[in-house]
């Protein structure tokens, strides 16, 4: 068997004493899309930002294409993360660019396009999630949220990456903008064959997403299988979790 | 009751800290300078940042130097006629703004203006992820948006400062000419005797420190700022304060390289 596009072992990150991500082994095969769940809080967005280099895992080691990233000097580094689009939770979006500019920024940056052309792309991508062209003249605070959102996706495909992280692309989304969102990223991954990480609280949409899914419940990965089994998967915390249930093994605590 | 060994025990935490913080701001500068040599270069964030530095501070910078010159020329006069000393006025007003006033007034002025405003704009791009947004799409930060910073500053504060000279000496002159009735030719080849080469090198020179001490406190603060709004707030505050004190120290350290023998 090839090696995974992502081979996480051992990772581990503590905020002072508050340890957030606990020995976490976690593998992504090339050109599928892996889901994790997980409550609010519980270290989700910290993973993929230690992936990503943005935070510095305590201990552990991230594999991507078989070489350490963790232990890259910098400039390798960068060529890793240059083939990484990330949705952020939040759209972090550049406030002080237009939205096409916004959704053309990597395809600038690594010289892909000229203004002119990167424009008439941004503006197509920009249709493929829902959004007319002539949003992207607009500012990204004149958007409301949902629209960021979209607008952060385009972003992050924009450049056609090989992998793709998402950190809950459809939250805030109305249903029908939801399944709309989850078909072009089983798109990107299908037709691009990119290899995605979607952080989700969306039930349905990890079930159309994933492959493959985890669940992530104080700082350790409790259960992983394939996403169609989410909803009966038979682990008692899954369970609760997806079904949203109040009484089970998991206790509403108090985050610290 | 207090013990004097928690006292020690405070000054050298107090030490250790200022030597570990300004470590840090030193390895921040060099790393964003060194961004300066290694291409990409980012013509438009430097002209963006230029344009805030040099254009829209000239309103305040202008104003700050009439009024500085103007008055030393009242303050000198109503201090020297009393030995019949009038005739100096006009060097010293050219003396005390090229060498000191234009530019440290300049620089306190802009770091209020362009360094809050770069700590604030840099600060909500960090709480918000566009930091971290950024080195996703092939982008270094430092290089993208400190170096252009830092540059900007150390080329248009020196600008600025050579307009709020000629400004300084024009307020000067007003006072000089039409309120304590001075020759206006004479007044003017007096300035012009007095004045030197080291007089205007210096004082530019002192222009181009404190830009770049703006600029690098204004990124510093806003880049590494944490915590949200307050945070934001509170780097902001930081840059300011920091780039304040910086200039008034540098400029001690400058005047006595350039003017103490
Ligand atoms: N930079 C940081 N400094 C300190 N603590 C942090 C930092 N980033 C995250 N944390 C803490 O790590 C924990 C996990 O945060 P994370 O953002 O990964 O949660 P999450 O699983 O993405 O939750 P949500 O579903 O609400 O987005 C939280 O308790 C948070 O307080
Ligand atoms: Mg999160």
């Amino acid at each position: 068997m090839s090696d995974p596009k992502i081979r996480i072992r051992g990772l581990t990150k503590a905020f002072g004493d508050k340890t957030v991500l606990d020995g976490i082994d976690l593998d992504v095969e090339a050109g599928t899309s892996m889901v994790v769940i997980g409550g609010s809080g519980s270290g989700k967005s910290v993973l993929l930002k230690c992936i990503l280099g943005l935070i510095e895992p305590d201990a552990g080691s991230i594999a991507i294409d078989g070489r350490d990233v963790l232990r890259l000097p910098r400039q390798e580094r960068e060529q890793v993360n240059a083939r990484i689009g990330m949705l952020f939770q939040a759209g972090a979006l550049f406030d002080s660019l237009t939205v096409w500019e916004n959704v053309a920024f990597g395809l600038l940056a690594q010289h892909k396009a000229n203004r002119f052309e990167a424009r008439g792309r941004a503006g197509a991508i920009l249709a493929q999630v829902g959004l007319d062209p002539s949003v992207g003249d607009l500012s990204p605070a004149e958007l409301s949220g949902g629209m960021q959102k979209r607008v952060g996706l385009a972003r992050a495909i924009a450049a056609q990456p090989e992998i793709l992280f998402f950190d809950e692309p459809t939250t805030g989304l109305d249903p029908i903008m939801g399944a709309v969102i989850d078909g072009l990223i089983v798109d990107c991954v299908k037709r691009l064959g990119s290899t995605a990480i979607a952080i989700t609280h969306d039930m349905a949409s990890a079930t159309r997403i994933g492959d493959r899914a985890a669940m992530l419940f104080r700082g350790k990965l409790v259960w992983q299988g394939p996403a169609a089994e989410l909803l009966d998967s038979g682990n008692p915390l899954v369970d609760q979790f997806t079904h949203g249930r109040r009484e089970g093994p998991i206790q509403m605590e108090l985050r610290r | 009751m207090i013990d004097p060994l928690d006292a020690v025990a405070a000054v050298g935490r107090g030490t250790i800290g200022a030597v570990r913080s300004t470590g840090a701001v030193a390895l921040f500068g060099a790393t964003g300078l060194s961004h300066l040599l290694r291409p990409p270069f980012y013509g438009r964030m430097f002209l963006l940042a230029f344009i805030e530095f040099s254009y829209f501070s000239l309103p305040v910078v202008a104003l700050t130097a009439v009024f500085s010159g103007a008055v030393i020329a009242l303050q000198s006069y109503t201090g020297f006629s009393r030995f019949g000393a009038e005739s100096a006025i006009a060097g010293i007003v050219v003396l005390s703004v090229v060498r000191e006033l234009g530019p440290v007034l300049a620089g306190l002025m802009v770091a209020g203006r362009v360094g809050a405003a770069m700590a604030a704009e840099l600060g909500t791009m960090r709480v918000t992820d566009q930091i971290d947004a950024l080195g996703t799409l092939s982008t270094n930060p430092m290089k993208y948006l400190v170096a252009p910073r830092l540059l900007a500053g150390v080329i248009a504060v020196p600008l600025l400062v050579a307009v709020a000279d000629v400004l300084g000496v024009a307020g000067g002159f007003l006072v000089s000419t039409v309120k304590l009735g001075f020759n206006p030719s004479g007044y003017l080849t007096s300035t012009f005797n007095i004045l030197t080469t080291t007089d205007v090198v210096a004082g530019l020179v002192k222009a181009a420190a404190f830009g770049f001490l703006i600029a690098l406190m204004g990124c510093y603060h806003g880049y590494n700022s944490k915590g949200g709004a307050q945070g934001v707030g509170a780097a902001t505050t930081s840059a300011v304060v920091a780039a304040s004190i910086l200039i008034l120290a540098f400029d001690y350290v400058l005047t006595e390289l350039f003017f103490a023998r």
